[in-house]
């Protein structure tokens, strides 16, 4: 037995899980209560839950997730909503600068057991300032896990061990795959330690993450139409990477194409090519390549915007390029 | 332009890793003078210039483990022009990178820096690999993949055609020829390998020093049809004339009776050429001088036979001096590559920690070993009577493809002849 929902309703159904099993546990953001959630995440949350577990914040993200570590370290399990990655950077000083780095500070006395969740990435017409996506920054910094859920399953599963884990944890959810539409098996079991293969081939493997897991999958039937048979790697979390997985698609299909909705340059596509030199050169046949968004402020038009993202297309010439 | 290659630093070496370069681009270098060093199974060995020249490129890079004939570096002979560029050594280097100066810069675009602002467009590429500079035309283009293959298929990747992105030699080219029976790599499988040098692991260098000793006393045993002789020879008189040298000599010049038993074994070889040289595929050469390798075991498992060079024509106190300094840098592993390859004959002396007698495996390409054991006192007869005396067991294993017992009997003889006369030894010269 298994049933039909999308990814908003298994975020809703894990945090529903979360504040109902764990009184430590609470919800704090821009419009997370009277108003339900920017992506209606928490609807009916504030009734059921009541103002002091489902808490509005001013537009503050500095505030907010400040406030977010001082609750974490005096023994709650905050769940911190940022409405986008791109307001985030408001708040990097809470997070780079005092939740990663507490541990370390107070040499193991202190502990950041703090959940942040947002919105990222692009495709929805919202112009520049809303349509960033910052995950490889965040996948730079020690002392806090980054992760992506890009499936219905993810999306219902991860949050457990996210507010499980001792230190922060921050959690990315592309805005396109809200309103997708999966199976959720009645006996999903979901980690937050390696990557995963949603797709297996043998001729091509094609490491991609988050929004860009559903273009590379239909990528992937394209290609086997053509007699490619590609292997697709979610890498789920984005930090700590989980190299060996990587490591053994290249040894099993020689040739891979990194798919990153990120910029190019300085991107964690470069430093997931990185691992695959490092740990994997002799496997290699052919050159990695990259289809990351294109290096320029993503546009409102809708088919500019199109063309600045990857797409199955895209994906496709890659991987046709390698055999050329 | 003159290929420096990687030179076999012994019958056993098949590969060797570079540690280090000592020359750059543009240096005069003379012959003999070390140019790399280069790490074998067994140690590492300062490799020296054969020939006088300026270096052009260096081709190898440090930490790169290559096999034995790879080109490493070019070198120009004296009046030759820098612009005689090395396109026809760099493409048969193996694993060898094109440098990055001259030539290569200069095809991908003349007078290309001008122009790049101008082009350099807002946007890079961000995919299409037939977009990315054309590699230079003297690089084969291998991928890793096929060059690993290749390396544990035995498929010789030189002879294959490349279907791949610019002609690239890929997997599937080497999977096909092995298939189909390629022909065979000069060198063993495993020779390009992913990993680390074996100097940065004790264990995994102790393993590959025992697999060199297997390869090349298996070796040994198969090709070469051994005989052995051997002759118990009184020391009283050479012990005694020891004795009473190095009562004469301050401390750290004093000799120890194996210096006596080498310089005697370089002596007596001048009668028997047959026993002094190497034997290549049957054919056997003469050396001219006698370079003894000295057996030398090492603290961490394993030995080396290093070569005291021209032995027969050193005065004692000089063949002290070397064999503590061949053993003191046989430890510390910084050999230079003329004494592993130049041996023409191995001594191995088991000294006070060994048996009575050894009987030694010959060294290839070498054609005899000389095997001395303990030195002990022993009942002798002598003039109708029984004397306790110093006697060392000395044998011959020698190859019978190139001499007979009884001429190796003889050898043994005349050097137990020569050691009863230690002073006449010591004037000995060539």
């Amino acid at each position: 037995m298994s049933r039909k929902i999308s990814y908003r309703e298994a975020m809703r159904a894990a945090m529903h899980e979360a504040l109902t099993n764990d009184p430590r546990v609470f919800l704090m953001g821009e419009d997370v209560g009277r108003y339900g959630g920017t992506y209606a995440f928490s609807k009916g949350f504030l009734d059921e839950f009541g103002p002091e577990r489902i808490r509005d914040t001013p537009l503050s993200e500095l505030g907010f997730v400040g406030a977010g570590i001082g609750a974490a370290l005096g023994g709650l399990r905050p769940i911190v909503e940022v409405m986008t990655v791109n307001f985030s950077l408001l708040a990097l000083d809470q997070i780079v600068n005092s939740a990663a780095l507490y541990r370390h500070m107070s040499g193991g006395q202190f502990s950041v057991p703090l959940v942040i969740r947002m919105a990222t990435g692009a495709g929805r017409q919202l112009a520049a300032q809303h349509s960033h996506s910052l995950e490889g920054w965040y996948a730079h910094i020690p002392g806090i896990k980054v992760l992506a859920p890009a499936t219905i399953e993810d999306a219902r599963g991860m949050l457990a061990p996210a507010l499980a884990d001792p230190d922060p944890v921050v959690i990315f959810e592309h805005a396109g795959l809200f309103n997708m539409e999966g199976e959720l098996p009645d006996d999903w079991t979901v980690g937050i330690a390696s990557a995963k293969v949603r797709r297996a081939g043998k001729d091509v493997a094609i490491i991609t993450y988050g929004g860009s897991l559903p273009k590379t999958l239909a990528a992937a039937e394209i290609l086997a139409a053509d007699g490619v048979e590609a292997e697709v790697i979610d890498l789920r979390v984005l930090r700590p990477l989980d190299t060996a997985t990587i490591a053994a698609a290249v040894a099993k299909c020689h040739r891979v194409v990194v798919v990153d909705e990120g910029w190019r340059s300085g991107s964690l596509a470069a430093e997931v090519m990185a691992r695959i030199f490092e740990n994997a050169f002799w496997e290699l046949d052919a050159p990695v390549v990259r289809v990351c968004s294109e290096e320029v402020p993503i546009p409102y038009a809708k088919h500019l915007e199109d063309a600045a993202l990857p797409q199955p297309e895209k994906i496709v010439a890659a991987v046709k390029g390698l055999f050329a | 332009m003159i290929e420096f290659k990687l030179p076999a630093l012994g019958a056993d070496m098949d590969e060797g890793t570079l540690l280090e370069w000592r020359v750059k681009p543009g240096d005069a270098v003379k012959k003999g003078q070390v140019i790399a060093v280069v790490d074998t199974a067994k140690a590492a060995v300062d490799v020296e210039c054969w020939q006088d020249g300026t270096i052009g490129e260096l081709l190898a890079e440090v930490g790169q483990k290559m096999p034995v004939g790879t080109v490493m570096a070019t070198l120009r002979a004296a009046g030759e022009k820098a612009g005689e560029k090395a396109g026809e050594a760099a493409g048969k280097a193996v694993a060898a990178k094109v440098g990055d100066g001259g030539t290569a810069a200069a095809k991908v675009g003349p007078g290309g820096t001008a122009a790049a602002p101008a082009k350099l467009p807002q946007t890079e590429p961000q995919t299409a690999p037939q977009a990315a500079p054309a590699a230079p035309a003297q690089r084969r283009l291998i991928s890793p993949a096929a060059r690993k293959h290749a390396a544990e298929n035995g498929v010789d990747i030189d002879s294959l055609t490349g279907t791949g992105p610019h002609g690239a030699v890929i997997l599937a080219d080497v999977e096909t020829a092995a298939a189909q029976g390629a022909p065979a790599a000069p060198r063993p499988p495993a020779a390009v390998t992913a990993e680390l040098p074996s100097a940065e692991k004790g264990a995994t260098r102790i393993a590959a020093m025992r697999q060199a000793i297997a390869t090349a006393m298996a070796r040994s045993k198969r090709e070469i049809p051994h005989y052995y002789v051997s002759e118990d020879i009184p020391l009283a008189r050479a012990l005694a004339w020891l004795q009473a040298e190095n009562s004469q000599r301050a401390m750290a010049e004093r000799l120890l009776p194996a210096v006596l038993l080498l310089k005697a074994v370089a002596v007596a070889l001048r009668g028997y050429p047959e026993l002094n040289g190497w034997c290549h595929d049957g054919a056997f050469v003469t050396a001219e001088r006698s370079n003894l390798g000295v057996a030398i075991s090492l603290r961490q498992g394993g030995l080396i036979a290093p070569a005291l060079l021209d032995a027969g024509t050193k005065p004692l106190t000089t063949l002290m001096q070397e064999l503590t300094d061949l053993v003191q840098r046989a430890r510390a592993g910084s050999l230079h590559s003329s004494e592993l390859t130049d041996g023409t004959i191995t001594v191995t002396n088991l000294g006070d920690q060994g048996t009575q007698a050894v009987f030694g495996v010959i060294y290839p390409p070498q054609v005899a070993l000389v095997g001395f054991g303990r030195i002990v006192e022993r009942p002798w007869a002598e003039d109708g009577g029984i004397k306790v005396l110093p006697v060392v067991t000395a044998s011959l294993a020698a190859d019978h493809r190139v001499s007979d017992g009884h001429r190796g009997a003889l050898f043994l003889r005349e050097l137990a002849e020569l050691l009863q006369h230690p002073e006449e030894l010591d004037k000995e010269a060539s």
